[in-house]
């Protein structure tokens, strides 16, 4: 039998309705989002579990009249986000962990470089190869840097297919603030999972954006751009470095998000994000039930991670329970928060292992009984 | 005309910043660097073209071009350059790399953005070393040329062939067109001049990516006098890497692109 010429899309018989609840895909919606937010060019590369993503782009884009492009590598991807970013225009990747490993380089030179662009890691069981199943082990990597150099990241963790929606949107709004990568987390979950999502009605006209007089469009009636990252004079370097901080300084004083749930009677704070929030929420609820006096600490912006807010908690609690997919790493900035003022548990699986609400629940009793 | 009027005959290009280069003496960066001027004077393109600089010894390009210049990670010019053509077709996009640059680090955006028939234009300058970081040994150094990595010599038992660049992507449908040259005379800087035309004439009648692969001196890695520089890249470099245009579209042997000067 000869291959099929043309695949349906899950979408393409059902048109897209605005302003009401649809059921849709969290990796398609992350690329709805991005078009909706004015993105007009798409580079990547095939990988699991986000392969919908540039499926979706490849089929969407040219009805917005933007760019898809399936690039050799992971690298060469990422350096053609670099270049469109360059040029001015809305431009996002995506890719899960092994992938966004080899975009590191490009990373760094887009931060130091300067240029907005979203990239999403739906990330997956490592290292290495690892597998294919949810994990959230690229914390560090996300919120710590990951390439070489002083620079950081925005990092947005949504939790459901309508927060994939709303953040993935945000997030290029704030790539323009404060004229850097931005990267969105998900996991292997929370792409593939069907949810009901209201996509808005207004989505971005790309040129009612505000100017980027900045950008390398053709050198008219002004000196020429120069887009680099090259500071051959330690000093200047040193400075573009401080700049750069600064930014970093007043993303975190303005942008950083979190939910709390059930806090206020709290023993027990369970601090999670992403698809491990996602569970615990559920697990609270049935802990509460049993009488277990136990809320949650979600963080939606990793980086600037919600430091302060948390401490405030932790003032209140006896117990802060760290619930991550991985053998714990953003627990090691739940302590930086907390600076003692609570006990802090942590409780991971990693490789692809995902919590059962049962163990979670098992987890939060246990503690109320230790006297906690 | 009045006896004794006189006309200015030779300039500096517009397109060319009146700064001085960091280029070591006998470096033919100079000239390449000239004859991408002049074509982007004679396109008329410093309004419309965005550079895309190398790592390397032409890292600093972007200080030399008036044009928009962008610097790019090692070997990924070519895929910055994509970038930025595809989502604003109406630019001129180029990108000027070294050996180590497109032909080592970067073979695979160099072969694919080749492949695809990217709509850009790259200058390749091959001096069959690694100038910027203390003369290693390129993926183009001569088989028995001496480096800092090749002490004794490349011996290809150990260290491999040289890739002959022109000749590999060649063997692809999507080049309009490529051509390897070189700057060691007058003659052959008219030839090289004449070629690079054509090279940008490919990207502005949009028929697929454009290669001009220059042979270039390295007086100091290859440690000797300009002049024998010179005679060395017609000796041996020509030998390994002929002079010769690999790929030329038809709509490109036009008048225009026949002009000399």
């Amino acid at each position: 039998m000869r291959p099929s010429t043309h695949r349906q899309s899950e979408t393409k018989a059902m048109p897209i309705e605005r302003g009401k609840r649809i059921l849709m895909r969290g990796n398609e919606v992350v690329a709805q989002a991005a078009m909706d937010a004015g993105c007009r060019a798409f580079f990547g590369y095939p990988i699991t579990p986000q392969n919908q993503i540039p499926d979706y782009m490849a089929r969407h884009m040219p009805e917005v009249g933007g760019v898809f492009l399936q690039a050799e590598s992971e690298v060469s991807a990422i350096n053609m986000v670099y270049g469109a970013a360059a040029a001015g225009v809305r431009v996002m990747t995506a890719s899960s962990s092994p992938g966004i490993s080899l975009k590191q380089e490009g990373i760094s030179y887009i931060a130091e470089a300067e240029l907005p662009c979203v990239i999403v890691n739906i990330m997956r069981g490592g290292s290495g190869l690892g597998n294919i199943a949810p994990s959230q082990a690229d914390y560090f990597q996300s919120v710590k840097g990951g390439g070489h150099g002083d620079y950081r990241t925005l990092v947005l963790a949504p939790w459901s297919v309508q927060e994939l929606y709303d953040l993935t949107r945000e997030a290029f709004d704030l790539a323009d603030r404060y004229r850097g990568p931005v990267l969105v987390v998900g996991d292997a979950l929370l792409g593939q999972m069907m949810e009901p999502v209201v996509l808005a009605e207004e989505v971005v006209d790309p040129s009612s954006l505000p100017a980027k007089p900045w950008a390398t469009t053709g050198a008219r009636g002004r000196p020429h751009n120069v887009i680099n990252s090259l500071y051959i004079n330690p000093p200047d370097l040193a400075a573009s470095n401080m700049r750069l901080q600064e930014r970093y300084q007043e993303a975190a004083r303005r942008e950083v998000r979190f939910e709390g749930e059930h806090l206020e009677d709290a023993k027990i704070a369970v601090v999670a994000y992403g698809t491990a929030a996602r569970v615990a929420a559920g697990a609270i609820k049935e802990a509460r039930a049993e009488g277990v006096q136990v809320g949650l600490f979600r963080p939606i912006t990793l980086f600037p991670f919600p430091s302060t807010q948390l401490a405030e908690v932790a003032d209140k609690v006896d117990t802060i329970l760290v619930v991550e997919l991985s053998a714990g790493q953003m627990v090691e900035d739940v302590r930086l928060a907390v600076e003692g003022r609570a006990e802090v548990r942590f409780m991971g699986k990693c490789g692809g292992v995902v919590f059962t609400p049962a163990e979670l629940v098992e987890a939060m009793t246990s503690l109320a009984r230790e006297g906690h | 005309m009045a006896t004794g009027e006189r006309q200015v005959v030779f300039s500096r290009p517009e397109s060319l910043a009146p700064v001085r280069m960091h280029y070591c003496p006998g470096c033919t960066h100079g000239i390449i660097h000239r004859l991408v001027a002049e074509m982007l004077d004679e396109f008329d393109l410093v309004e419309r073209a965005v550079g895309i600089a190398p790592v390397g010894c032409a890292v600093f390009a972007y200080d030399y071009f008036n044009c928009d210049m962008i610097e790019a990670a090692h070997g990924r010019a070519p895929a910055v350059a994509t970038g930025v053509k595809r989502v604003r077709p109406d630019l001129f996009v180029f990108s000027y790399q070294g050996d180590g640059d497109l032909a080592s680090i970067g073979m695979a955006e160099t072969i694919h953005a080749a492949a695809r028939g990217e709509n850009i234009t790259v200058v390749f300058v091959n001096n069959a070393v690694y100038g910027m970081t203390g003369g290693q040994m390129a993926p183009t150094t001569l088989l028995g040329q001496v480096t800092s990595t090749t002490p004794f010599g490349r011996d290809a038992k150990t260290a491999g062939h040289p890739i002959r660049m022109c000749e590999l992507l060649a063997t692809l449908d999507g080049p309009a067109y490529l051509a390897r040259v070189t700057v060691t005379s007058p003659r052959r800087v008219r030839e090289a001049k004449r070629a690079l035309r054509r090279a940008f004439e490919a990207q502005e009648r949009g028929l697929g990516f454009a290669l001009l692969e220059v042979l270039s001196t390295c007086p100091t890695r290859w440690g000797m006098p300009p002049e024998k520089a010179l005679s060395w890249v017609e000796d041996e470099m020509t030998t390994q890497y002929p002079i010769k245009e690999f790929v030329c579209a038809e709509e490109l042997r036009g008048d225009k692109a026949e002009g000399d000067s």
